[in-house]
């Protein structure tokens, strides 16, 4: 028996030891808080949450240290070895009223300040802007839904390279974290996404702007923020989504009220000249090179950087890409229900479109030399 | 009088014996806790570091989706009904089970089904890959073509369960020794009398889930797709209706077990035995009406997110008193500390801070910071690991020595335990802080301010797989060639009809039904 016990007491300096080398690997790593616990971040909301978990963590470390208390002084002073003669006591009316009614007491102390929390948490009311998230697989679009109707919308990829995330290369600082372009907010503004999708249900998270909400295809979830601070915020998806779920990040730019009249007065420009180039005939050459991008940036991972197919069907020498104009458009802008390809005629504006059906019908070896100017995408959209 | 069991494979193909359903049921999640945790070694290898390195991403969801799988529909639940086979008739003093040829069908419908399951990973499009959860609709419109074989088997699991269900049901209620009474019966069987009832209750709903999965997939429904006005969220409310009675048909058994050993080693009576069953059904009865805390993110009206909150917290009310009695049943007890003593010990410390997080996350508003972050990874790895497989394996050395006349090594057991104890709680503590910092669960790579706790949990993960296979090499030692052992009651401290038996337990047992002292309080 007495090896027992110093088995057990072994046992336990070795925890001890485990548990001191952890904190010590933690601490020599420069652990900070932020690493460790929950960010209040830079929103009202996002502090109120904070309090609350800090207020349950705390009772429960309470009641933790008064519960295993007992436990670890029975189990020291109650042994057996030691000659301990068990009481035969099996019930008592009284103690387990006490807690059965003292727990319910502290979880009415725990409920009250979470009900206002929640409260806070569901004010979406007198919003001063909406932005329109919509998840696809794997990239977020958002769309500036302004009240004069020049909408400004625009993807948001992941922009980490493939040679990182293959270990090619060192990764920086912001490995998986950073995308081609963040959504942009004004600070002390009261901003509501409207949050959805296109295929899946993906789930829109920013830890310190204290929003998460899940993005459902069909529905629209509402949900705000107040960002305090100028800063750059990143999240990520929090909802299985498919393969790429770990790769579609969220960086929030939140920059001061003139910097962001500037810079979606920018962005409504830059759509009006997009739409300018709606109306342009681009030569061959032009088309080519442009197709040659949009299929890198939104083709080539399920089709192939020489268009041998991969999760998509192959491009070269396919029967579609070959084959009549219109079922290649077709393809591209409705894309083929229940499979991978979805329908591109939302996602890429139509000089894109225009850009990247020439270009798969040319490139690869498949020469058919026609091409595809937008104002044909426009009113194939049309019917 | 007493016959023994066939000779060769017929035996087992064909048995309707308790005993042996019940070894087979054993062996069978043992093997299942194996290949689920192979799977889980293979995730934690690829978050070993930032990068991809040994899987593919579309892989990677395929793994965690089979583990998760595995592990909760092949590991666990088949090993506690393997211990209801053993035990119940045992403990009821019942000849056996009731419904003896049911039971050896819902056993050997089992092993088809995991074939089933396992064999989508060589299918073209892989495995399913959309979660343990399967979310619609990931798993119907954007799933591979494996997802029917997964449906299939999961009609398959499900009858499995029912029928296993059905025939506990059937034993306690009609096949107790008289003067077995209700308030007599040990607390296994009670917790297992209540599971039972919540698999009845909910393997249909799983059924229907998956039915209309099946129908989106093939027949051109629409239930969970809102183009043609369905509602994938409507997915997730059949499957939690399901899901959180689930995770207590997981834990309420581990219960059970818990209630048994804590008093042998304590040599003291269980503490408040009524209070005991009154907690169990109270659990079981809100089980039922707390399913959407695990959705609090998806757009819920703010009503239905203060009643699902309000009431998911007052679950923690007859936990908490489980808990309490535990500890009051080792208070003033003659305690030592054998390996299922060390296991059930370990279950009260980690199992009571899976609580506590639990309880942190029915908060609503915080949840909206935990969900779907490694927080909730930690959480349910607590309750799920440290209860529910920490229990299961402090009854395979509690009730060992009775099954096979044989007694383990028991500093190679303690051993076990402390590695597993310690294994345990380097991989899954370090997930609370990285699902605080924000690390989302699900995701093959992960950003640099996450690597040193992902390391730290893979290592952990190693030791704690690692230490599984000294639990396997000591039971297989045991059987083989264990010290023999005699004494009906294997453990001094230990109280129960099975313990008055001859040991090893002969084949049959309680031909004639046992007389039940009166006075005696339960077992
Ligand atoms: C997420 C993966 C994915 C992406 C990204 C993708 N596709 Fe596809 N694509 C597919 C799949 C899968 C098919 C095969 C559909 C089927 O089963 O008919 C396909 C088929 C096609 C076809 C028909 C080829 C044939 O002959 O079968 C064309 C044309 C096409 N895609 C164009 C595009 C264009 C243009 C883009 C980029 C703007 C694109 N795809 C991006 C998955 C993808
Ligand atoms: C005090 C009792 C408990 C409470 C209050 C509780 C509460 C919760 C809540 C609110 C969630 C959802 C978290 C989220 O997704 O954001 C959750 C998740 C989970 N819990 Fe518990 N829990 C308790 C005990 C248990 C037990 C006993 C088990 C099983 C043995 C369990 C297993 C799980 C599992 C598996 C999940 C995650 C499911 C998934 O999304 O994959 N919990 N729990
Ligand atoms: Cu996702
Ligand atoms: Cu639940």
């Amino acid at each position: 028996m007495h090896g027992a016990i110093k088995k057990a007491l072994a046992g336990g300096v070795v925890t001890a030891l485990a548990t001191a080398g952890s904190v010590a690997l933690a601490a020599s790593g420069g652990i900070t808080m932020d690493d460790v616990n929950m960010s209040p971040g830079v929103t009202a909301v996002g502090q109120s949450i904070y309090d609350l978990h800090m207020w349950i963590f705390w009772i429960c470390v309470v009641i933790g240290v008064v519960v295993f208390g007992v436990m670890f002084y029975s189990i020291f002073a109650h042994r057996k070895s030691k000659g301990a003669v068990p009481a035969q006591f099996h019930e008592s009316t009284k103690v387990e009223i006490a807690w059965t009614v003292v727990p319910f007491l502290i979880l009415i102390g725990i409920a009250i300040p979470a009900t206002s929390t929640l409260l806070e948490i569901y004010d979406f009311d007198d919003a001063e802007m909406d932005i329109l998230v919509t998840g696809y697989q794997w990239k977020w679009k958002y769309e500036y839904l302004t009240e004069d109707g020049e909408n400004v919308s625009f993807f948001s990829n992941l922009s980490t390279s493939q040679t990182e995330i293959y270990n090619a290369e060192e990764k920086n600082e912001h490995y998986l974290l950073e995308v081609d372009e963040p959504v942009v907010i004004p600070v002390n503004t009261k901003v509501r996404f409207l949050v959805t999708a296109n295929d899946v249900i993906h789930s829109w998270w920013v830890p310190e702007l204290a929003v998460k909400k899940d993005a459902v295809p069909g529905f629209v979830n509402e949900t705000a923020t107040i960002a305090q601070k100028e800063g750059i915020y990143r999240g990520q998806c929090a909802e299985l989504c498919g393969k790429d779920h770990g790769f579609m990040p969220i960086v929030v730019k939140v920059v001061s009220q003139e910097e962001y009249a500037e810079w979606i007065e920018g962005k409504q420009a830059e759509a009006a000249q997009v739409r300018e180039l709606m109306a342009q005939t681009f030569t061959m050459d032009e088309l080519m090179e442009r197709g040659k991008a949009v299929y890198q940036r939104n083709c080539l991972a399920c089709h192939g950087a020489n268009g041998e197919g991969g999760v998509g069907t192959a491009i070269k020498g396919s029967a579609i890409a070959t084959g009549e104009l219109g079922g290649h458009l077709n393809t591209g802008v409705n894309g083929v229900p229940g499979t991978a390809m979805q329908a591109f005629g939302g996602i890429i504006n139509d000089v894109e479109m225009a850009a990247v059906i020439t270009y798969q019908r040319n490139a690869f070896g498949n020469n058919m030399g026609d091409m595809v100017q937008p104002i044909d995408v426009f009113n194939f959209k049309k019917g | 009088m007493a016959h023994g069991p066939a000779k060769g494979i017929s035996r087992w193909l064909f048995t309707t014996n308790h005993k042996d359903i019940g070894t087979m049921y054993l062996w069978f999640s043992f093997a299942m806790f194996i290949l689920g945790g192979a799977f889980a070694m293979i995730i934690r290898a690829e978050l070993f570091q930032p990068g991809m390195q040994l899987v593919e991403p579309a892989f990677f969801n395929q793994m965690t989706t089979l583990h998760g799988l595995v592990m909760v529909f092949g590991a666990i639940m088949p090993s506690f009904v393997g211990l209801a086979n053993w035990l119940i008739p045992m403990m009821i003093g019942a000849p056996d089970m009731a419904l003896p040829r049911m039971n050896n069908w819902s056993f050997w419908i089992l092993p088809p089904a995991f074939l089933m399951l396992a064999s989508t990973l060589f299918m073209e499009g892989g495995a399913p890959a959309f979660g343990w959860t399967f979310y619609a609709p990931l798993s119907t419109t954007y799933a591979a073509p494996s997802v029917t074989f997964f449906i299939f088997s999961i009609h398959v699991l499900g009858l499995s369960s029912i029928m296993g269900s059905i025939n506990i049901i059937a034993t306690v209620m009609n096949m107790r020794a008289p003067g077995m009474t209700y308030m007599k019966m040990p607390l296994f069987v009670w917790t297992w009398l209540i599971t039972a009832f919540l698999l009845v209750a909910v393997m249909p709903v799983l059924a229907g889930a998956v039915t209309m999965m099946l129908m989106d997939v093939h027949f051109g429904t629409s239930f969970f797709s809102a183009a043609g006005g369905g509602d994938p969220v409507l997915f997730q409310h059949i499957f939690w209706f399901f899901g959180h009675p689930e995770v207590y048909i997981i834990i309420l058994p581990a219960f059970g077990v818990v209630s048994q050993i804590i008093p042998a080693f304590s040599r003291k009576p269980l503490f408040g035995y009524d209070s005991m069953v009154y907690a169990t059904a109270a659990i079981a009865f809100l089980s039922f009406i707390v399913w959407a805390h695990h959705m609090y993110t998806v757009g819920m009206p703010v009503a239905g997110e203060l009643f699902f909150m309000y009431a998911t917290m007052l679950i923690a009310v007859p936990t908490g008193v489980k808990v309490f009695n535990w500890i009051t049943t080792m208070w003033r007890g003659a305690l030592s500390f054998e390996t299922p003593m060390l296991f059930c010990i370990g279950f009260l410390v980690l199992f009571t801070i899976g609580g506590f997080t639990g309880l942190m996350l029915s908060i609503a508003p915080a949840d909206f910071q935990y969900h779907d972050s490694y927080f909730v990874v930690a959480h349910f790895h607590y309750v799920m690991v440290a209860g529910a497989v920490f229990s299961m394996t402090a009854a395979v050395y509690f009730w060992l020595p009775k099954w096979c006349g044989k007694m383990y090594n028991e500093t190679m057991g303690k051993t076990h335990f402390w590695i597993s104890f310690i294994g345990f709680n380097i991989t899954f503590f370090p997930q609370h802080f990285v699902g605080l910092a924000g690390m989302p669960r699900r995701i093959p790579d992960y950003s640099l301010q996450f690597a040193d706790f992902n390391m730290m949990s893979s290592i952990g993960a190693f030791i704690y797989g690692a230490s599984q296979i000294m639990f396997l090499y000591n039971v297989i030692a045991t059987i083989v060639a264990g010290k023999p052992v005699s004494d009906d009651k294997v453990w001094d401290g230990a109280e129960g009809l099975e313990w008055t038996v001859a040991t090893p337990a002969p084949y049959h047992t309680f031909e004639t039904p046992p007389t039940i002292d009166p006075a005696h309080a339960h077992s």
